[in-house]
Formats: C-alpha cells, sequence, structure tokens
C-alpha cells in the first residue's frame, strides 16, 4: 500500500518534470522559429506598428502615472531619512539612481507584462481556441510570421520607451515634491543628480536591462498563447501563467543583470 | 484604427521616448559638459588620499574645476599619484597648493586647489608640488588621546 502510493508520488514528480523539460524545449524550438520569422514583421512595417500602438501607445497611461506617483513617494520617504542626516540635497542623486538603475526598468517591465503581455496571450489564445491560426495555416499564411513575430517585436521596441518614459516621469515627480513641496534648493536637487548619474554606467545599463525584460515578456506572452489549451480555461491559465513567468523571469534577470552591471562600482 | 491614425500614434509614442532618453542622457546625466569639455591633466602626490575615489571633483575657491581621473600609488616614495584633468580655460600658477578636503563631516572628498602667486601657470602633465593630504580622524583622535595622556602623566 504504501510502496504503491509511494510510486505514484515518483511518477508524479517524473510527469511533472518531463513536461517542464519538454516545454522548455518546445519553446527554445518556438523561439528559433519565430527569430526565423521575424524578417517577415519588418517587411510588412505596419503590422508591427499596431503592435507598438497596442503595447506601447495604450500602456502610456499607466506607464506615466505609475512612474509619477512612484518618483513622489520616493522623494517624500528618501527625504524623511535623508533630512535626518542633513543631506536631503542627495535626494535628486536617490531618486534618479534608484529610478534609473532598478526601478525604472523593473516597475515598467511588471507593468507592461500585466498591461500588455496578458492581452497578447489572450489574444494569441483565442486566436488558437477559435481556430484562426490553423485557418491561417490552410491560407499557407504562416501565422508565426503574421500574428507571433509583430508583436514579440512590437513589446521589445515598446519596452525601453516606456522605460525610459517612466523614469522621466518618476524624476519629474521627484521634482514637485522635493523641490516644489519640500523647499529643497532647486540647483543642489539637479546639480547632484548630475554629479551622480554616469550616462554609460547607470543610463545606458538601464536601457539595456529595459530591452531584455521587453525580450523576456515578449517571449514568455507569445509563447504561452501560442502554447495555449485551445478551451476558455485554458486561455485564462496561459494568461495567469504569463504575468506570474514574466514577472519572476523580470525579477530573476535584474538580479543577474545588476551582478553583472554594477559589481565594480567604487573600486 | 485606421493605417494613418496607428502610424501618428506610434510616431507620437517614439518621438517622446526618444526624448525622454534624450532628458535621461542631458539633464540627469549630465553628458553635454562630461564628454565635450576640453581640458588638461596635473598630477599631485599626497602622502595619503584619505576616502578620494574617482570622478571626484576638484575644485577651486569652491568651484569645481575638473575631476579626478586616476589615482595609482608611486611604488618608489610609496604615495598616492593623484591624475586630475582640469577644464581648459582654468590656469593656476606654479606655486600652487593641491589639498585632500572633505565637504562637512560626512560629505565628499575632493581636491582643493589653492593658487599662489607665482606669474608662470601650470602646463599640461605637470606634477603640483606641494600638497597637502587628507586628515584621517582616527590618527588624529589617536594622536590628541595621546597628547592628554603624556600631559596627564607628566604632571
Amino acid at each position: 500500500m504504501a510502496l504503491e502510493s509511494l510510486a505514484y508520488g515518483l511518477r508524479r514528480v517524473g510527469r511533472g518534470t518531463l513536461n517542464s523539460i519538454t516545454r522548455l524545449g518546445f519553446a527554445s524550438r518556438f523561439f528559433v522559429a519565430v527569430v526565423r520569422n521575424s524578417p517577415a514583421a519588418f517587411r510588412r512595417l505596419q503590422l508591427t506598428l499596431r503592435e507598438i500602438y497596442f503595447a506601447g501607445v495604450l500602456s502610456l497611461t499607466i506607464i506615466l502615472v505609475s512612474g509619477l506617483f512612484i518618483g513622489m513617494v520616493l522623494a517624500l520617504q528618501g527625504y524623511e531619512a535623508l533630512t535626518r542626516y542633513g543631506a536631503d540635497e542627495s535626494l535628486g542623486i536617490l531618486v534618479a539612481l534608484s529610478l534609473v538603475r532598478e526601478l525604472g526598468p523593473v516597475v515598467a517591465g511588471l507593468l507592461f507584462a500585466s498591461r500588455a503581455g496578458s492581452a497578447i496571450t489572450a489574444e494569441i489564445g483565442l486566436m488558437k481556441t477559435t481556430e484562426q491560426l490553423s485557418a491561417m495555416e490552410m491560407m499557407a499564411v504562416d501565422p508565426l510570421a503574421r500574428v507571433v513575430a509583430p508583436r514579440f517585436w512590437g513589446g521589445i521596441i515598446s519596452m525601453p520607451i516606456l522605460t525610459a518614459l517612466f523614469s522621466t516621469m518618476g524624476i519629474f515627480g521627484a521634482y514637485l515634491v522635493g523641490v516644489k513641496l519640500l523647499g529643497i534648493d532647486s540647483g543642489a536637487f539637479w546639480g547632484n543628480m548630475q554629479s551622480a548619474v554616469d550616462f554609460r554606467r547607470d543610463i545606458v545599463n538601464g536601457i539595456i536591462k529595459s530591452v531584455v525584460f521587453g525580450f523576456a515578456v515578449s517571449l514568455i506572452a507569445v509563447f504561452e498563447g501560442y502554447d495555449a489549451l485551445p478551451t476558455a480555461e485554458g486561455v485564462s491559465t496561459a494568461t495567469t501563467r504569463t504575468v506570474v513567468t514574466s514577472s519572476l523571469a523580470i525579477l530573476g534577470l535584474d538580479f543577474v543583470l545588476t551582478v553583472f552591471m554594477f559589481r565594480g562600482i567604487g573600486v | 484604427m485606421n493605417r494613418a491614425g496607428i502610424d501618428l500614434w506610434v510616431g507620437i509614442f517614439v518621438l517622446v521616448g526618444i526624448c525622454a532618453v534624450g532628458f535621461l542622457s542631458l539633464r540627469v546625466g549630465n553628458l553635454l559638459t562630461a564628454n565635450n569639455a576640453p581640458g588638461y591633466h596635473l598630477e599631485a602626490a599626497f602622502d595619503n588620499i584619505g576616502g578620494l575615489k574617482l570622478r571626484a571633483p576638484v575644485k577651486a575657491a569652491g568651484v569645481v574645476v575638473g575631476r579626478v581621473d586616476a589615482i595609482k600609488l608611486d611604488p618608489k616614495t610609496y604615495q598616492a599619484v593623484v591624475s586630475m584633468r582640469i577644464e581648459q580655460g582654468y590656469q593656476f600658477s606654479r606655486d600652487t597648493i593641491a589639498s585632500i578636503l572633505t565637504s562637512g563631516l560626512l560629505g565628499e572628498v575632493y581636491v582643493g586647489i589653492d593658487s599662489g602667486g607665482d606669474t608662470q601657470s601650470l602646463v599640461d602633465g605637470t606634477r603640483i608640488a606641494k600638497t597637502q593630504s587628507a586628515v584621517v580622524l582616527e590618527k588624529l583622535i589617536g594622536q590628541f588621546l595621546f597628547d592628554k595622556a603624556a600631559a596627564g602623566s607628566a604632571k
């Protein structure tokens, strides 16, 4: 009896492991196929522009408003801590570095995953459920080139732009709170910020991060949609998985990238 | 939405994004002044540089006139050789004194330059002869305690 339940448990573990490995293999194959079909996305630029519109332009509201509020909160909290040491004029440094290096790419990536990534998965999943993808194949139209690749590249292109806007709005929000509300000297706010933020080390690294996150979120979103079970439940599971997986991917990748980018600071 | 509408919005989106990157690089990262300012190099040897770091400001009368761009140890004299990049347009006399200073108790460490009265100025690559090292707080406190103890035992 005990042996049987043990065997059952082992079988479940084995099946789960095999399933995940198979899915990983399929995802890699899918990625190669998407890249191979990518020239089609740029040859028919209109399709990609449409996806930039849906993934990027329509995400502007949430990105801009969240950026503004995160910057304002950061300024309020940072001021509380810094003023204790009489260093409240370093507020510009605190806000700019944390936004440009970390919060901008990460929070914009998380918002992008929940706003645009989930929509892409649901759309592709529903297309599969209603057999639109099969219909395309019947008409000798490759759904990877017509549906998947434009969404993939639309996401990758939108993400850095959204991140730059997020960081800019955050710094503007911090300026409003720090200078206009709390009365930090405007010259010290900008001057300290400018002397501490380095173009190559901080801004370029932030942009690299956002491109990597855009890549990860877009790939996960199109893959989950393409791989979704063609049922109502399957689409909803795939959408949830997109948000969860891409959020975890963003945070994990962020750690790895930070280790590579900023380990040597101060030497 | 029709084609032209999408094109317009995507165009605006990309344009605003480029503006944001431009704002971050120029206004926040200060790319313009960091790279474009032409300058010349000066060196100074210190016994102790304290907490001086690369890219620390070089100030004359409190005005930033350059940045530290290399710090190395002279293997013969065991002195720290600090190489500074001074903005073009600022000239300092040959008897200038360079010292390592701290702005406030917890503030950043910088190189202070006090120009002297010599009529000839320092040219590119020369070494500032007169320097003043960083004040190391621990040594100062140690010296103070030692002096106190010495005064106490003498009594």
